[in-house]
């Protein structure tokens, strides 16, 4: 991205804790009105990097630019960057008016234009009759939404959210995805979210950066991340997939021919793998199949024993075994006259011909991702 | 269990609460014969056998010059002592409870130190300090002596009461454009104030009642307790009575203060300024 259109920019920015390092070498811009998520699981230093952006703590090296402005020695109070806390830090012994009027008011703004703003905040969240109540009396997301005009009252170069719906239940959560998109469309100021939850990252943002264990694996639309992860974790992190090692054999324009650990030989269509895989005979390397895209037919090329079936409403997921043990998961439709294969028996697996992706390397655990409790664990 | 109890169960209870009431009753007893024998008419000089009711000691409650002097002496001191006390006590606290220093535990474990030593031990070294440094005795050395055993208490009741302050409100003061001060004086403060409120109102109480360290301090200035220790052996007025009746209800009074003043702490407790501990 164009350093001159940027709001937030990145420069070699790390972050280490004693020996501990947080954050790897974070490069990266965040483009003016755009809803920019930081996905990981906890501990992969997205809070950490969010907290860099606020001020909140200052980068070992490398600097953080706000508006083209280093700022990475500037405090907190001094950044035109607004938080919305992750159990919203809202001030209890004052009203939401208050609460609200705190920024403009601390920036000693004149108070008939703190009183015009602050209204005007309040109903884009729709708490124009709640001004003069205590948080206490709020719900959770109504508690969320005066988190939310509180920032923005202070029309902030950018808003960071930490994990802004983590403490919601699982409804409300769903509406506040929306209720979130539809404020940041209406106001126009660039979002910085971090949060674990994939769905949440994956529904809401423009683009996401995916970290793991302070790196950067990969910055990319929805879309791009899902279809083309560049590395074996985004792949294993965003949905699930099934992460089948092999070795290539060959590669020509009708397809790169790769040898599964265990037998099967898989084609993958030219230009469907990451940057970084090489294509010459005998590299590691992994195919990923996403379950929703295998299917089982009596035409199909791998061999499965089913071990599980999940009735799941619209569809249902299969996990079973190939010949090898590798354990496998599908996500078949429920459609009438169609019979999912049921445990203990076994079956053909298939895919479209343009499904196979390839990544570089072998995964620590081969096989589905999503029914690895361990990993699972792991990563959360 | 049922709800029904057996007969056993049932003299057990009994047991427990004649036990309970006479506990009371022993706790009270001293209270209510000093507040039943501030309207007693006494005969001689001591006021210790009931004679007949009168209002006439609470008409002139101060007619003992000496033991009002006194009692004046007491409130001044209590009042500027507890007030050093609340303030330094209270910094004390906010340090210990946000941050980690070097000598941090060894500030903890002084910090309880004044209350455990017996008081004959404060008090004297205390004023051999005084007689080596060549201090006159009176007001300055009596509040010193007070506000040291004070700050203690203070700093110890202010922790208790801010252990699991969210302190990320402050972060999201300064966040807001507040200064750190600020962020102080408009967020923290206020939340903290009725542990601060409750500690002060303990450290007045403390100072008034204070007998053996102000005793080895306070040169010829007299404090409450003081005057009546030495007038008890030449007369007993009827006006300790009172005046000790007014102190008591001033004390009651103080407490309720204190108990709606914490009533204010849980409602901030429930609205989450305070989280509960996990």
């Amino acid at each position: 991205m164009d350093n001159q259109e940027a709001v937030i920019a990145l420069h070699n920015v790390r972050k280490q804790y004693g020996s501990f390092v947080a954050v790897h070498e974070a490069n990266f811009s965040i483009g003016r009105g755009e809803f920019f998520a930081l996905l990981g699981p906890s501990g992969c230093g997205k809070t950490t990097t969010l907290k860099m952006i606020a001020g909140f703590e200052q980068p070992t090296d490398g600097q953080v630019f706000l508006e083209g402005v280093n700022v990475s020695e500037v405090p907190p109070h001094k950044r035109n960057v607004n938080t919305v806390f992750q159990q919203y830090a809202l001030f209890p012994h004052m009203t939401v008016f208050d609460n609200v009027a705190f920024g403009p008011r601390s920036k000693k703004i004149q108070e008939t234009e703190v009183v015009r703003r602050v209204t005007e905040m309040l109903d884009i969240v729709r708490l124009g009759e709640f001004a003069n109540r205590r948080p206490s009396q709020l719900s959770g997301g109504q508690q969320q939404r005066v988190a939310l005009a509180r920032a923005l009252v202070n029309y902030p170069s950018a808003l960071l959210l930490d994990e802004p719906l983590a403490a919601l239940d699982l409804k409300l959560r769903e509406a506040m995805q929306i209720e979130l998109k539809r404020i940041q469309r209406e106001v126009g100021i660039t979002f910085v979210f971090v949060t674990h939850d994939q769905g949440e990252a994956l529904t809401m943002s423009d683009r996401i950066a995916v970290m793991s264990e302070g790196h950067v694996e990969q910055i990319g639309s929805s879309a791009d991340i899902y279809s083309r992860p560049e590395s074996l974790f985004v792949a294993g992190f965003i949905g699930s997939a099934n992460l089948l090692p092999g070795t290539v054999v060959s590669s020509d324009g009708s397809g790169i021919r790769v040898d599964l650990v265990g037998g099967t030989q898989v084609v993958v269509p030219v230009g469907n793998s990451a940057s970084n895989v090489s294509l010459a005979a005998g590299a590691q390397v992994t195919v990923v199949l996403r379950p929703e895209h295998v299917h089982f037919d009596p035409q199909g090329q791998v061999s499965v024993s089913v071990t599980d079936s999940v009735y799941q409403g619209s569809s249902v997921r299969i996990v079973g075994r190939m010949e090898n043990g590798t354990e496998v998961s599908a996500i078949v439709g429920v459609e009438p006259g169609v019979r999912a294969p049921l445990p203990g028996e076994t079956t053909l697996m298939t895919w479209h011909p343009e499904i196979p992706y390839l990544l570089a390397g072998w995964p620590e655990m081969a096989g589905s991702t999503s029914t690895n409790v361990d990993s699972i664990e792991a990563s959360l | 269990m049922s709800g029904v109890e057996s007969t056993q169960q049932r003299t057990g209870r009994r047991l427990v609460n004649v036990a309970a009431v006479l506990g009371l009753l022993y706790l009270f007893a001293p209270i209510v014969v000093i507040v039943v024998f501030s309207f007693n008419k006494p005969l001689g000089k001591f006021n210790i056998v009931w004679q007949g009711f009168t209002l006439e000691n609470w008409a002139s409650p101060f007619s003992d010059q000496a033991l009002t002097d006194a009692l004046f002496v007491s409130l001044r001191v209590a009042l500027i002592s507890s007030v050093i006390a609340a303030v330094l006590g209270t910094m004390i606290a906010l340090s210990l409870s946000r941050y980690r220093f070097k000598g941090s535990g060894a500030v903890n474990l002084f910090l309880v130190l004044p209350l455990t030593s017996p008081e004959v031990v404060l008090g004297s070294s205390l004023a051999t300090l005084f007689l080596s440094r060549g201090v006159d005795f009176g007001y300055t050395t009596v509040i010193i002596a007070h506000v040291m055993f004070q700050i203690s208490f203070v700093a110890v009741t202010v922790r208790a009461r801010i252990r699991g302050f969210d302190w990320t409100l402050e972060q999201a003061a300064m966040d807001l454009g507040a200064s750190p001060q600020r962020a102080f004086w408009r967020i923290t403060f206020p939340l903290i104030l009725p542990g601060i409120l409750a500690a002060w109102l303990l450290s007045f109480a403390l100072s008034i009642d204070d007998f053996i360290i102000t005793f080895f301090n306070a040169g010829s200035l007299v404090t409450f307790p003081l005057q009546i220790f030495g007038a008890s052996r030449v007369a007993i007025p009827p006006q300790i009575n009172v005046l000790a009746s007014m102190l008591l209800f001033l004390s009651i009074a103080l407490m309720v203060g204190a108990l709606l003043i914490e009533s204010r702490r849980q409602r901030m407790i429930a609205s989450g300024a305070l989280k509960r501990k996990k």
